[in-house]
Formats: structure tokens, sequence, C-alpha cells
């Protein structure tokens, strides 16, 4: 079949979200792309994978986000290089290089081939992600520490300072490069990868159940999203649908854990503009709402409470007028909480204009999730492309113009409001049923995705099965991807002091873009 | 703003008791050492790889429910200034010479907590071309705290554990 406006042959992915899979030559790969992004769409995720044993060669994939959905080329890799696709995509250049470092092929004509994920632990020569790469190997790797070609900055007065990896507060490893004047960022150098702990390589060869999870631990604070979409994805490859009972409880789990994360962080970004009773307000809340999890769904961040087929744990209906209780009492707390942010001068005046990043900026680089929502981006899987039961739910999504600290700290306001809407309909409406099925092997070489919308951002898993039902190449990928660079544009020409506060308003995961 | 705090009140709840079945090594530091240690402890967190569960957790030590600086135990920026060091993850080939550099920031007498199931044993992550699994691995332990990730209360358990040192 064919989709309007694409000039390319796509065969639909069975699932929950619509998609559509293209195998392409190297013309359409880049034609395809071009296309899609004339159209307002953008780069979901870009990974490669290795069939050479299969009598085939390296593989590029692309997701991207189309109007009809999620259409997801395959590009068959002559040799070891592929065309680039940075050039339309910039958010591509860090994949596109991690996916050179993993698996030794090249996007031509991309400008920057700098290593990614590698620091000194593996040589240039060698990449895990090979079929024949030992995943015990031990490589000697370089022998000395990672050397890394920043970007100098030079003139007059200016200096570098290094950040990291091990940070000052209790937050995940990375490394910043600031290059300065004064105390003016002239511009942020990131580099990530610190954390790499070889989760791709982890999932070969893993059993279905096994590889959920992993898939909830890729990044701790996203575990319902990641465990959603990875469930999605074994669903969509092995051709079932999950009961509505599981797909409904999957929706107040994950917005559940939308309300967690925006709860902390509205009290983490009073606290760096140093109001520390916003941080103690909100971290009461967020501890009530992670005790209530515990007693209903049987732990604090909900892990593995979603797997594949359905949800483990089923929501006893005495619960549900203490989570209704719960709900109100948060709200009517967070309402007045907002109202005291929104008046205090000493606060707003350091949210407001900091840390901005422009729509038109936001548009070309593909910054996503909440910061994108908060920089005009008008993108939320829940309403552009719903899947049960969000299509029944009319999700409102939260957008801002500003683009500043400002701006981010609205949408998570306005999302938590929406969330807590949802939650109650949830409750209202949930189907009676099964909470799970069982999910039959899917044969070997079944593909499938799982596309979801976290709490940061849009969680996307491609799952390709092997032998016996395991797990054959297994992607996962967070829309801190997509975010990190623009992060570096949005502290240009704050003062460095601001950058805790910026950096915060974000609130990228280290560990989902370092696999 | 004072109407909320006044409607909020004392959230603050009992701390836990030292439980010596987390201890990894019998005591290294002697109790005439770590009787300094007790009620003025300096932490230094160091994320090794995790998955930032743990760190989801540690944050939460520090709200008014467990105000685990109320017990004299605080977080710094600094190895140089901190007593203990925190240790979370699978230590990741990446980190390791930060975790080995920023244990050997820390002055002596120090002490290393090792959080999560990924600290204690690999997890689910284990040993791998980019892993090298536990954090006894890499630097020496006093306490493991499993959990996946563990509560704030068993990371406060881990931490009285470590400085507890028999004299209970």
């Amino acid at each position: 079949m064919k989709l309007e406006g694409l000039n390319i042959e796509v065969a639909p992915i069975p699932g929950a979200v619509p998609g559509y899979r293209a195998e392409v030559d190297a013309a359409q790969w880049i034609d395809a792309c071009r296309q899609v992004a004339e159209q307002g769409g953008r780069l979901v995720a870009f990974w490669g994978s290795d069939a050479r044993n299969e009598g085939r060669g390296f593989a590029a994939h692309a997701a991207l986000a189309a109007r009809d959905g999620l259409i997801v080329l395959s590009l068959p890799v002559t040799g070891t290089s592929f065309p680039d696709i940075s050039s339309v995509f910039p958010a591509a250049g860090r994949m596109q290089r991690a996916a050179f470092d993993l698996l030794g092929i090249s996007a031509i004509g991309a400008a920057d081939h700098r290593k990614w994920l590698r620091h000194a632990a593996w040589t240039e020569h060698e990449f895990p992600l090979r079929k024949d790469f030992d995943a015990h190997h031990r490589s000697q790797g370089t022998g000395h520490v990672d050397g890394y070609p920043f970007v100098r900055v030079d003139g007059e007065g200016v200096h570098e300072i290094p950040v990291g990896p091990v940070h000052a507060g209790i937050i995940e490893p990375g490394h910043f490069r600031f290059s300065i004047v004064g105390e003016t960022v002239l511009r942020l150098e990131q580099r990530l990868g610190y954390k790499h702990k070889g989760i791709e390589k982890r999932f070969e060869g893993m059993t279905l159940a096994e590889g959920a999870r992993l898939a909830g631990r890729v990044s701790g604070d996203s575990t319902v999203a990641y465990a959603w979409a990875y469930a999605m994805a074994v669903e969509s490859a092995a051709g079932v649908i999950p009961p509505p009972r599981a797909l409904w409880l999957r929706a107040l789990l994950l917005e559940r854990e939308r309300v967690a994360n925006h709860l902390g962080d509205l009290g983490y970004l009073g606290n760096d503009a140093a109001l520390a009773f916003g941080l103690a307000q909100f971290m009461c809340l967020k501890e009530d709402w992670l005790r209530a999890n515990q007693a209903v769904f049987g732990h604090r961040y909900l892990m593995d409470a979603i797997v594949p087929g359905g949800v483990a744990r089923d929501l006893a209906p005495d619960a549900m007028g203490g989570l209704r209780y719960e709900m109100d009492a948060l709200e009517a707390t967070v309402t007045s909480l907002k109202s005291i942010y929104d008046e205090h001068a000493g606060l707003q005046d350091r949210f407001i204009q900091c840390g901005n990043v422009a729509p038109a900026l936001a548009a070309r680089l593909g910054l996503t999730g909440v910061a994108g929502r908060a920089s005009g981006q008008a993108s939320d899987l829940r309403v552009e492309h719903p899947s049960i039961p969000f299509r029944e739910l009319e999700v409102r999504m939260a957008t801002h113009r500003n683009g500043d600290v400002a701006a981010r700290v609205t949408v998570r306001f306005e999302e938590i409001f929406e969330s807590l809407r949802l939650c109650r309909l949830i409750l209202d409406r949930l189907a009676l049923g099964e909470p799970v099925i069982e999910v039959p092997l899917p044969p070997a070489g079944a593909f499938g995705v799982g596309w979801v919308e976290g709490w940061r951002g849009e969680v996307f898993v491609a799952l390709e099965t092997g032998p016996e039902g395991r797990i054959r190449r297994c992607h996962p990928h967070d829309p801190s991807w997509q975010n990190w660079p623009l992060l570096e544009h949005a502290v240009i020409g704050n003062i460095v002091p601001d950058f805790p506060l910026i950096n915060k308003s974000f609130n990228l995961s280290y560990s989902g873009q370092d696999l | 703003m004072l109407k909320q705090i006044a409607a909020t009140g004392i959230k603050t709840e009992a701390a836990p008791q030292p439980d010596e079945a987390l201890r990894a090594v019998a005591d290294r530091l002697g109790a005439e050492v770590l009787q300094y240690f007790d009620g003025a402890l300096t932490i230094r967190h160091v994320d090794a790889g995790s998955c930032n569960g743990c760190e989801l957790e540690i944050h939460m030590c520090n709200n008014p429910y467990y105000n685990l600086e109320g017990l004299g135990i605080k977080f710094v920026a600094s190895p140089r200034h901190a007593d203990m060091l925190l240790v979370t993850g699978p230590v990741s080939r990446n980190m390791e010479v930060a975790l080995k550099r920023t244990y050997d920031a820390t002055p002596e007498p120090k002490l290393v907590v090792a959080i999560g199931d990924c600290g204690c044993t690999g997890g689910i992550f284990g040993e791998s071309y980019a892993s090298c699994g536990r954090v006894s691995n890499v630097i020496p332990v006093d306490v493991t705290v499993p959990g996946c990730p563990p509560t704030p209360l068993a990371i406060m358990q881990g931490i009285l554990t470590a400085i507890s040192g028999g004299k209970r």
C-alpha cells in the first residue's frame, strides 16, 4: 500500500498504534525522510542492526512520525555505509554516531563523525552490537582515559569550565564543557555515554518476559512508559491485543508516573530558584503519591506492573475510593501551590526568559515531549495517534510558546491537572474482565513496535524476534536523544548559575540515551 | 505560603534502626572512629551507571517524611568533603575510572555503601563488555542495600548500619 505524500510501498505493522514498514533503497531512504520532514513530521528513532549471519548484511532503520502514523524505514546497508539523514533531521546526528560506535556502520555525508557512546572501554575496531562480538568479552580498550575532541571557543577572556562526569548533586553522570566569558555561557558541549552498560546487547537472546524487566530499567523514572512500549512491541510482533481492562490500567499507571515525575520536577525547580518551600511541599505530595502506588500496585515506581499481554497487578475494587480521595486532595494542594509559584516574584524572575528555546529552533532541531510542548511543538501521542484508551478520553494537550523555564513549569502544572482528570475518567470507566492474557511465542523474524507518550516525551521500542521466541534485536529509544542537543542551545547567553535550573526544567535521562 | 506551611505541619517519621545483615565486611573502621560520624556524616553520591531508579529514592530520603538531614547526615558536593560514598548502579566501564578517582579523592577514614540490586550484584545488567557489575568489583564496599530500587527507609538503614560500628 501507499501513504499520501510518500512515494514508497509500505506494509502495515499490526499493533496498538498506526504503524507502517518499508524496505527502501538509498535514494528512497533520503527522499522519504525529506518528504516526511516537509510535511511537518519528525524523527522518532534511528538504529542499526546486523543480519549478516542470516545471509543479509547490516541495516539502518529510521522511525518517523508522519501524518498517518509511524513509518519504519529499513535500509539494507551496502558494505558499512549509508546516506546521512542528519541533514534532514539534525537529531539523527548523535544516533548515527552511536550506531557507528556499536555496529561500525557510518553515515556518509554527516558533518560530525566523532565517537559518541564509545569512551575508552573498547577500541575503534571493535563493535559490540555485531553478532560476532561476544557480550562478555572484556576488551582491553584504548588503555587510557577517554580522549574527546571538544570544540574550542577562542577569544579574549574566554575560558572553559569542565563539569562532571560526577556532578555535585544527586544526579546521573555526564560531562558538560562550558565555554564562558565572565559569567555568560558562550557554548555548552555535552559528552554523554558514561552510563553505557550494554543494554541493547543485553536484550539479545533474552526471553520476551526477561526483556520486559530490562525494558523497565532503561530509564527508571520512565519505567511505565518503557514497559508499555516494550509490551506493545511484543504484542505487535505476536499479533495479539491485550484485554481492554489491561489497556485502561496501563493508561492509569502511565498517568500516575507522569504526575509523580512532574511533582518532583516542580519541587526541584522551586528549589533551584532558592524556594526550598516548594521542594518540601512537592516532595511530600510525591511521597504520598508513591505510597499509594505501593499500597495499590505493589511498587512505588510501578516497576514490572506492565507485562506483555496485560498488567501483572490488577486494581482491587476497594482501592478505587482511596485513589479518588487522594487525587482530590492532591489537586487542591497543587492548585494552591501553583498560585504561590505564579505570584512569587523572586521565583518568576528566575523562571521567565531563562533558558529560551524559540519555537522555530525547536521545530528545526526536533525538540519533543514536555520541553517541545513548552516551545510550541504541539505533539503528544495521546492526541496525535491515541491508542486505547486515550482515543476515548480525548486528551487535552498542554502547550506554550515562550519556550523558557517558566513555560516548562506551566506545561508541567497543566499536565498534572489533565492527568488527574484522565485518572478519574479511567476509574469511572474501567472495563471489567481479565487484566492479562497469554502471549503466544512469535515466529522468528517477527517485528513489532511500541510507541508511548511517557512523562518526558515519546518512548519508542522496536523489537525483532529470533528462534524460540527469543529477542534477536531490541532498540529502546528515549526522547532525551532528541532533547539533549537543545539544552546546549537553551543555555547560550545565560549565566552559569542558571544552568542547574535550565537543566532541571528539561530533566533529561542520561541512562535512557547512554543505553 | 505561611498558611500552606502551617497546614502541612511536621511530616517527619521515626528513623529506621541499623541492620547488621546488610554489612558486607566486618567493621573496617573501629567504633572509636565511627562515633565521630554519628550525628555529623557527610555523603557523596556517585551514580556509576544506574537506571536512575535508585537516584529517585535517594532524593526521597531528603523529603520531610524521612528527613535524613535531621539526623545530621547530609549530601555534599565534593568527595573531598565526604565521609561516605553512596554508590548506585552496576559500574559501567565508562564510569570505572571516575568512580576509582572519586574513591581516591575521599579522605580516610571513609565508608562505602552500595545501593540497589545492581550495586550489590550487578543486577539485571550483570557483567559485560560495558559493565563491571557490582560496586565491590571496583572499590571496597562496607554495606550493601538490596532492592530495585531500595526504599528510602532501606537506604537510611544501610547508611546507619555503616556508621553504627557494632556499638549498639
